[in-house]
């Protein structure tokens, strides 16, 4: 017989999005349909080298869960993964190696630059770490800290979320976006 | 009888004289310099000679002296006697003009990498390495890090403020 749930008694539910309701159907836009489901369901890639990974490991850890948010599945495969999270330093000799690992990652792809070493170079404004990962890869969002607390992770993560769910299906096959990834000369 | 600095500094002088010389023990560790066709000599000697025993390379690095004009680079080699605990420390000069000194990879095999390292950050040329390039950087970098003439802090960004980092806007402070 099942003990029933003592604790965890209110747990939020995604809202359905605005639709038309009718005798057993359901009728949206497939935008609405798709995002929610991408954005509760993103499968991260971290990319953790060094302290901010460890505040990555407590944010996937019991206290402060990341997989409230859906990331329960963390996978090591860029094939695999929607979300490159890099946490920690990246130095220049990295570098081409996280762009070989980000190019791996299949559409739609997200990156989440964690932590200052990988935003802007942090405090090593050196001869060899690389100043910022979008020097590299176009990055969608930054999470200051030196490290960032575990919250400031989730928070970055939740604004992925907000991201991913109010993208537009044809944003990757437009101008503005081909521009981008032109920038960064990937094809 | 355990090796003393004095036992080791008296083998030195008979074998090597004069070459030997600017000898002085900070914190009791023997330092000594040498010119630098003498390095590979002077290792095999404290390698071999059983009762010097110099059996193990601790370290193998590089300082950059940019006012000794002419020996500008000086390769310090530190040695280890693992039976005596006893360590020695002796330094080559070379000039960036002409920096070759000698490969210790035929002594000892951990100066290979030692020595790729050294190479990499001063740009000291050992002659007769197997494999000298870069081991830390990245391969196409063209200068040499650790000399003082370049700065520490990558100068291609804009947007760092000196005002903010303490260096006021006074010129050629970096």
């Amino acid at each position: 017989m099942e003990r029933p749930v003592r604790f965890n008694t209110n747990v939020k539910q995604v809202e359905a999005p605005a639709s038309f309701m009718g005798d057993g159907f359901m009728a949206t836009s497939f935008d609405k349909v798709i995002g929610l489901a991408r954005q509760n369901s993103l499968w991260p890639l971290p990319f953790a080298t060094s302290c901010c990974g460890i505040e990555f490991m407590a944010t996937m850890a019991s206290h402060y869960d990341l997989s409230r948010f859906g990331a329960e599945r963390l996978g090591f495969s860029p094939r695999q993964c929607d979300l490159l999270m890099v946490m920690g330093t990246i130095a220049k000799k990295m570098g081409p190696i996280l762009r070989q690992v980000y190019l791996q990652m299949a559409e739609p792809r997200w990156v989440m630059a964690v932590g200052a070493c990988a935003s802007s170079g942090g405090i090593f404004d050196t001869y060899s770490v690389l100043q910022g990962i979008d020097q590299v890869i176009p990055v969608d969002v930054y999470v200051p800290g030196c490290p960032p607390r575990p919250e400031a992770i989730i928070d970055g993560f939740i604004q992925i979320q907000s991201l991913v769910g109010s993208e537009s299906l044809r944003r990757r096959n437009g101008e503005r976006y081909k521009a981008l990834m032109d920038s960064y000369a990937i094809q | 009888m355990p090796l003393t600095n004095q036992q080791i500094i008296e083998r030195l002088t008979e074998k090597f004289g004069q070459d030997i010389f600017d000898i002085h023990e900070p914190y009791g560790l023997l330092t000594f310099t040498i010119t630098k066709d003498l390095n590979l000599k002077v290792l095999r000697f404290l390698y071999d000679e059983p009762d010097l025993g110099f059996t193990f390379l601790t370290d193998l690095c590089a300082v950059h002296y940019p006012d000794n004009v002419g020996k500008e680079l000086a390769v310090v080699y530190h040695l280890h006697n693992l039976v005596e605990n006893i360590r020695v420390r002796f330094k080559v000069f070379a000039g960036t003009e002409q920096p070759d000194v000698f490969t210790a990879t035929g002594i000892f095999e951990s100066a290979n990498w030692q020595e790729r390292e050294t190479y990499d950050f001063y740009g000291v040329n050992f002659v007769g390495h197997p494999n000298l390039k870069r081991i830390l950087n990245v391969d196409e970098m063209d200068y040499f890090p650790l000399r003082k003439e370049f700065p520490l802090e990558d100068q291609t960004r804009t947007d760092k403020d000196d005002e903010m980092f303490g260096r006021g806007n006074l010129i050629g402070l970096n």
